[in-house]
């Protein structure tokens, strides 16, 4: 065997391995995108709680203003999975890969417990008017799916999964600033590890 | 340069052999079609080759049915494992008598 071959073989080795276990498809702008709709959101929603009538002290579940909220929140969500999965499909099919592979499942099967355990847990809360909870809730718990889901992916997600903790426990440790953290960890973090990425391996 | 392969496994002379039990050694198990598309090779050519891993017993096979469809994993056996990791061994020997 020829040396040549030799490191041929070693490479191809370690691609294979990389190539079976991780999901690379995953494109670094639909972070930015994500980040980009989570800032309007929570922009819309801070003008919806600190402007126009006064402080609502006691808000119930079904108060107008909640609900507004609930679909901003859900209207990012939707965009941003939206946007999510267009990105990445289209970034499997330049490559040449399948989008619905062994990794990709591994992926989400993995990051979802944590996330649908966390959006549940998030939810009952809020039903029984415990609202200070959403922030810190929302970010702990995706960053736990986010490091839970980093195995099967890019190593560089646990990192965006481990600063979503952080900035959770923060949010816990000062209440009243949900919205501020919110938006730091959803927004501001997605669009930083968004371009991050998309310069380290999109290019 | 021409390089005396001692510990060098015959099973894993062939590329798509050594690639398979690659990825089976690194994942707890894959199922053929995963395979097929991984490695980007035909039906036949995998299929043979899984057959000589079998043989050897460096692979153990799981069938069973998705629904209607036959789905058909691969497992490495402990046996693959250990025979993967001497060749690599070997392999990195060579690469330092080569240094030297």
């Amino acid at each position: 065997m020829e040396d040549k071959d030799l490191y041929a073989e070693i490479a191809s080795i370690r691609s294979i391995m990389e190539r079976s276990t991780k999901f690379i498809s995953l494109s670094g702008l639909s972070g930015v995108m994500a980040g980009i709709y989570a800032l309007i959101g929570a922009g819309l929603a801070y003008k919806l709680i600190y402007t126009g009538e006064p402080q609502v002290v006691y808000v119930r579940y079904n108060d107008p203003l909640v609900v507004q909220l609930f679909l901003i929140a859900c209207a990012v969500l939707v965009c941003s999975i939206g946007t999510g999965v267009w990105l990445t499909v289209r970034k499997a099919a330049k490559k040449g890969e399948s989008v619905w592979n062994q990794s990709s499942q591994m992926l989400l099967k993995n990051g979802a417990l944590p996330l649908l355990t966390g959006g549940c847990f998030v939810l009952l809360l809020l039903c029984r008017g415990y609202y200070g909870v959403i922030s810190p809730g929302c970010l702990i718990f995706y960053g736990l799916a986010l490091v839970a889901a980093s195995r099967y992916t890019y190593g560089d997600v646990k990192w965006l999964g481990l600063c979503d903790i952080g900035l959770g426990l923060l949010a816990t440790l000062l209440p009243g600033y949900g919205l501020l953290f919110w938006a730091l960890g959803f927004g501001v973090l997605h669009i930083l590890y968004g371009t991050i990425m998309h310069f380290k391996y999109d290019r | 340069m021409k390089v005396t392969l001692t510990d060098f496994d015959k099973a894993f002379e062939n590329r798509v052999r050594l690639q398979i039990m690659s990825v089976l050694v690194a994942n707890e198990s894959y199922d053929f079609n995963s395979l097929k598309e991984l490695l980007a090779v035909t039906d036949g050519n995998l299929a043979s080759h899984l057959k000589a891993l079998e043989k050897e017993q460096y692979i153990t096979i799981n069938k069973s049915f998705l629904g209607r469809k036959p789905n058909t994993r691969y497992f490495a056996s402990d046996l693959g494992k250990a025979a993967f990791k001497k060749h690599l061994q070997s392999l990195e020997n060579l690469i330092k008598q080569q240094k030297l």
